[in-house]
């Protein structure tokens, strides 16, 4: 039995349609993000499993109870908001003690509990402070512990670090993942970022026009994108165009000059396909020795890796080379690239219909 | 380098210009005014000096009786305003697209009307032949004095002042950030907590402000008391008019006029010491 359940849940805002027939099950003390671009409903699939906005149709279930149309202060599940909505008037332990006198702890046992919250998020120090005397990442922080204190069975969080700079980001991301863990509390959370949902979900919910389009591992959706609007969002992608020239368990597709074996099935003779390759997965050779020739047009440099943009036959596709000590290759010079087999994907080439995907 | 220094004070001079020749000039003849002696016979005499007034002012249960009632006249017309108007601000500021610019439009048009025309208004409303007091009559009821009462002039000023308290308490409402009502709820806040523990706090600075000028602005009142407490039902006011136009002794009536300031000043200083105290920490 899972523990959170969304089943067909849709949402309209006059006759627009934000959410559309959002299927989801989460399990207990998992990680679950949802990920898209913005306007793609994953804000209001999170307010209305909080309660905020109402369900046009469908149900969501909580631990087997039906919380579609109950209040949102009846939920008692916690949440951290993209602005972190601390209340500005209190101190950070008034704050973070809020939600126990709502609930009517004693006073000994809540200054008890809101001491160990803010161990956990680092902030013993500062529970006198008041909010505006915090940074961005201690009001984060506070946000998460005011949320975590009242022990809520599902954590819900709002774009948690969009707030945040890079850097902070990056720490927080792995800090909320080591807390998430300790505490074992079933998160979902909602973001825009493609590695921060990879990095530190269990499952990613892949969302679009309202719909969610993939649901899976982030290994699996980076690996194996559904759609071609995934294998771009999460991640670069080359795409080149081609037709099925043999199917079967594996698949011939020509891609015009050249004619290369894909490990997915499925696939009918003549059917117009993309061949998805991550520039991670190219590499380069001398010419002659890889699949295709082409001429180094552009480079970019970003600290680890080389980004390379590459004049081919079949296009330009861009290739991410690691700097591991080699010299790099010149502007305009002649390179050969080459790529695993079982790291290239077919997509259709016509967007499916996005109502049609089952969740995984 | 120093045409850089001297700019502020250009920039702020006709500003400096207006507010001294307007306002600190005609206070300080005032104030001289209110120290000259008067005789009733010559008027006015310049260059003698005397602290008779004042002490008239100190010394007459019939000032007393009137400062007390401007001053509790003030006070429930601030307590009535920040009844209706804190509220009224934050139900507009939740109302829906079209109706929160219609009815934030109906909040503020008394502005648009002069007071003495919303004074008379409140007169044919009140009065013994009045709208309220026919329809008393119709539902079989003994009419009710109003007019030339204190009701006439708390109702009427409460009206006259509402924008002035719905006004800043909806600038502290947009700044409030519309997750942490959201926020409370989540932790099983109710809604009317919420309000009391989470919003009022917030909006207290504009209640503070708006208190402040509601009662600045009543405690000076003149046309309203002027025009629905009649000849009898005097505030300060009307006293200082009455002595500058009626018994023509300035000096007397701007006797009354600074001590009115200095008192309003006072009251307003301490409440807004008492009540500043409270959020001068947290909300900065």
């Amino acid at each position: 039995m899972s523990f959170l359940q969304l089943s067909n849940v849709t949402k309209f805002y006059g006759s627009t349609c934000a959410v559309s027939d959002m299927n989801l099950t989460v399990e207990k003390g998992e990680f679950v993000s949802l990920l898209g671009p913005s306007g793609c409903g994953k804000t209001t699939t999170l307010q209305m499993v909080a309660g905020f906005e109402a369900v046009s149709s469908g149900s969501v279930e909580l631990d087997g109870r039906d919380i579609t149309h109950a209040k949102a202060n009846t939920r008692g599940l916690g949440i951290v908001f993209q602005t972190y909505a601390l209340f500005p008037h209190m101190t950070v332990a008034d704050n973070v003690s809020f939600g126990l006198e709502m609930r009517k702890m004693p006073k000994a046992e809540r200054s008890e509990r809101v001491k160990q919250a803010l161990a956990l998020v680092h902030l013993e120090a500062l529970a006198e402070r008041y909010p505006r005397e915090l940074s961005g990442g201690q009001r984060q922080r506070v946000a998460l512990a005011r949320a975590l204190v009242i022990e809520p069975p599902v954590l819900l969080l709002d774009e948690p670090l969009s707030n945040l700079d890079a850097k902070l980001r990056e720490e927080m991301q792995f800090e909320l993942r080591k807390i998430q863990r300790k505490v074992g509390t079933t998160t979902v959370m909602v973001t825009h970022d493609q590695s921060e949902a990879m990095s530190i979900s269990d499952r990613v919910v892949v969302m679009e026009g309202g719909c969610a389009t993939q649901i899976d591992n982030p290994h699996s959706v980076y690996e194996h994108p559904r759609t071609r609007s995934i294998s771009t969002f999460v991640g670069k992608a080359n795409l080149l165009t081609g037709h099925v020239v043999a199917g079967g368990a594996k698949t011939r597709v020509n891609l015009g000059s050249i004619e290369v074996d894909v490990d997915d099935a499925g696939f009918r003779h003549g059917t117009l396909v993309l061949l998805s390759v991550r520039p991670e997965k190219l590499q380069l050779r001398e010419a002659g020795q890889g699949r295709l020739d082409g001429m180094v047009r552009e480079r970019f440099f970003l600290g680890s890796q080389w980004l390379y943009t590459v004049n081919t036959a079949l296009g330009e596709l861009s290739v991410l080379s690691p700097n591991d000590g080699r010299p790099a290759l010149d502007e305009g010079h002649l390179a050969g690239i080459d790529w695993p087999t079982h790291c290239t994907r077919l997509l259709p080439a016509d967007e499916p219909a996005l109502h049609s995907v089952e969740p995984a | 380098m120093s045409a850089s220094k001297a700019t502020p004070w250009w920039l702020s001079g006709p500003a400096l210009v207006l507010f001294t020749a307007l306002l600190l000039v005609p206070l300080l003849l005032t104030t001289v005014l209110s120290f000259n002696a008067y005789d009733p016979a010559t008027g006015v005499k310049a260059g003698e000096f005397t602290l008779e007034h004042y002490a008239h002012v100190f010394t007459d249960d019939y000032y007393y009786g009137i400062f007390w009632r401007t001053f509790w006249i003030s006070g429930l017309v601030t307590l009535i305003c920040v009844a209706v108007g804190a509220p009224e601000a934050y139900i507009l500021s939740r109302m829906g697209k079209p109706w929160r610019s219609i009815l934030l439009l109906v909040v503020l048009a008394p502005l648009l009307v002069s007071v003495v025309v919303r004074a008379f208004g409140w007169s044919m409303l009140l009065g013994p032949e009045g709208l309220v007091n026919s329809g008393l009559k119709l539902v079989g009821l003994r009419p009710v004095r109003m007019l030339y009462t204190e009701v006439a002039v708390v109702v009427a000023l409460a009206h006259v002042m509402l924008p002035f308290m719905v006004i800043p308490v909806w600038t502290s409402l947009q700044k409030l950030d519309p997750g942490v009502e959201n926020a409370a709820l989540s932790l099983r806040a109710s809604p009317f907590t919420t309000l009391r523990r989470i919003v009022l706090p917030q909006v207290l600075p504009g209640i503070l402000s708006g208190s402040l000028i509601v009662f600045g602005l009543s405690a000076s009142a003149f046309a309203i008391p002027g025009l629905l407490g009649g000849r009898r039902l005097k505030m300060v006011a009307t006293v200082v008019y009455d002595e500058y136009l009626h018994e023509l002794n300035w000096p007397l009536g701007a006797a009354i006029a600074l001590t009115l300031l200095v008192a309003n000043l006072v009251v307003m200083l301490s409440y807004n010491r008492l009540v500043e105290g409270r959020y001068k920490k947290s909300l900065g």
